[in-house]
């Protein structure tokens, strides 16, 4: 048996963590289960930040290896699961935060878990999210913010969907550090996530997917 | 150049021939749970000492923001600059993303503050420069625009430039905007402190104006702070900047040793007397 893949992204070893990942693909291993035991790294890495073990360049390091892993491991997936898309995802950082570590992980479990998600980045302005909506068709959209400033952003956001006669025809959820129910009615979204399991969870009640 | 501002009783002269200005930064909720909490209940003891412990650590400028969420600024700003006020004598920096609470705030204080802050945002623009101007206030421009937060030097250049020439157009001296170069963490992008050098050389070179930054930043998210904020401190100074957004407490023995390696102080009276300063109180405590 290799080294173990939690471990070992857990502790932030770029090389190994490669080295395991394709040696399980090509042995065969299920892509799935590879990316189940990266984001189980990626926790532990958040229970090493939250007691002060790790620091930003930390969690920053460990957001870079989790896409490197995606990465290779995604070619793979598609197959297996034969595109089996659930629906289209709109999703960013909202305008002016530039948070994107929390993210990055909600796009990435909702993406391997089969949605099709356009992740239009950091510090979206307002107007971007809609021609991006109009554009897919998209009929959910998620919003992340972990400043204080990003619930009018996103409150601004929501408007901006209500003004281009868009609002009625996506979900809108919201995510974030602080983000609470008190934020979530004064933003004007459908619902807001803790986690970014709780992000797959609501993409999939409101996809029809249980 | 020279950005001057003023309380009743206090003018505070930012220019680099001077030494470099200290503007506290500690009035501001922002990762301070208890001062959010008071703020919230629109208690401002906190503020008041707060205010009082900056100046007796050295600050020049005081910089007063209470944005929260759950806080009507637009009512709060003016009161906590109103308390901050009678606390203590040294001129103030109006702080607010909220266009509304800076005027609130502008027009009950007393003397030329400092508003923080105009930006590159066209809306921002539009609603800032003409309060700066009424109120013959000195003003704060970050370089943010409508295309969001710069990564490099030469969109941090080119909206400092605008900045400059639309508060010009609008009727306010040059010499009454303090551009902020916007410094970011390191420990999120290892090359963002090199982007901001490089910035505040070339602003300095093109425009002279008066540059600040929020100084602290820098740092935030990694051990140790202090070595890295004390660090990047002289560096910035070295490269232009000329008043800091800081705490004064932690940062000005770092601040004054830079004024001296760069000719700002004279005799070295200024790090003789912080130094005895530390003396006396080591022999107190
Ligand atoms: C890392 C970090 C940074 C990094 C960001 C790096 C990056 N590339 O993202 C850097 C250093 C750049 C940074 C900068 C700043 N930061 Co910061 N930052 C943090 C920090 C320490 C961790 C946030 C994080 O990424 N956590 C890791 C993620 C994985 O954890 P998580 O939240 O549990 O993630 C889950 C959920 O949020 C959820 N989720 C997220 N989005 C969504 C969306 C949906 C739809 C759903 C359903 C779920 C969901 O799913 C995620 C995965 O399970 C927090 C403090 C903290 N401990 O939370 C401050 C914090 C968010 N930052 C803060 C501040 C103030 C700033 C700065 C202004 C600092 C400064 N003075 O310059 C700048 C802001 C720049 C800007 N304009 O955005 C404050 C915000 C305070 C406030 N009330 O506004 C905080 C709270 C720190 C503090 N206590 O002061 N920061």
């Amino acid at each position: 048996m290799a080294k173990d893949l939690v471990k070992t992204l857990a502790d932030l070893k770029e090389q190994e963590v490669m080295e395991i990942v394709k040696s399980r693909l090509s042995a065969g291993d299920d892509p799935l289960k590879i990316l189940e035991d990266a984001r189980k790294g990626m926790e532990i890495v958040g229970k090493r930040f939250a007691s002060s073990e790790y620091f930003i360049p930390d969690l920053v390091y460990s957001g870079e290896i989790l896409r490197a892993v995606t990465e290779l491991v995604k070619p793979k997936l598609s197959k297996t699961t034969e595109s089996k898309k659930l629906g289209k995802v709109v999703f960013g950082t909202v305008a002016g935060d530039i948070h994107d570590i929390g993210k990055d992980i909600v796009v990435f479990m909702l993406d391997v878990n089969g949605f099709e998600v356009y992740d239009l980045g950091v510090d979206v302005p307002v107007q971007k999210f809609v021609e991006k909506i109009k554009e897919t068709g998209a009929p959910i959209v998620g919003l992340s913010g972990f400043l204080t400033l990003a619930f009018d952003s996103m409150k601004q956001t929501i408007e901006a969907m209500k003004a281009a006669g868009v609002r009625d025809k996506v979900k809108v959820m919201i995510g974030g550090g602080q983000i609470s129910e008190e934020v979530r009615k004064y933003t004007g979204a459908d619902a807001y996530g803790k986690d970014a399991m709780a992000g797959v969870a609501l993409a999939k009640q409101w996809a029809g997917v249980k | 150049m020279e950005t001057k501002v003023s309380s009743l009783k206090k003018e505070v002269i930012i220019g680099d021939t001077q030494p470099t200005v200290i503007i506290g930064e500690r009035i501001n909720p922002a990762g301070k749970k208890k001062l959010a909490e008071a703020l919230k209940a629109g208690d401002l003891e906190i503020v008041r000492s707060e205010a009082l412990a900056q100046v007796q650590a050295g600050a020049d400028i005081l910089d007063v923001n209470v944005g929260t969420f759950g806080v009507d600024e637009v009512a709060l700003l003016p009161r906590a600059v109103q308390a901050v006020m009678d606390t203590v004598d040294v001129p103030l920096c109006i702080d607010s993303n909220n266009p509304a609470a800076l005027e609130a705030a502008i027009k009950i204080y007393k003397g030329k503050p400092l508003v923080n802050s105009v930006t590159g945002e066209e809306r921002s623009l539009k609603r800032v420069l003409p309060l700066v101007k009424e109120y013959k206030a000195a003003v704060v421009g970050l370089v943010q625009d409508d295309e969001g937060i710069p990564k490099d030097a030469q969109r941090r250049v080119s909206i400092a430039h605008k900045i400059v020439e639309r508060a010009e157009a609008a009727g306010i001296p040059r010499e009454d905007v303090v551009i902020d170069c916007l410094a970011f963490a390191v420990g999120a992008d290892t090359n963002s402190g090199l982007a901001v050098l490089e910035a505040i050389q070339r602003i300095k070179a093109e425009l002279g104006v008066n540059m600040t930054l929020g100084a602290s930043n820098i740092s935030f998210g990694l051990p140790d702070r202090e070595l890295l904020n004390n660090a990047f401190a002289a560096m910035v100074i070295a490269a232009g900047i000329t008043c800091l957004i800081t705490d004064a407490a932690k940062v000005r023995p770092a601040i004054i040793a830079a004024d001296l390696v760069l000719g700002r102080d004279k005799h070295a009276r200024r790090y003789i007397e912080a130094y005895r300063q530390r003396q006396r109180q080591q022999i107190v405590e």
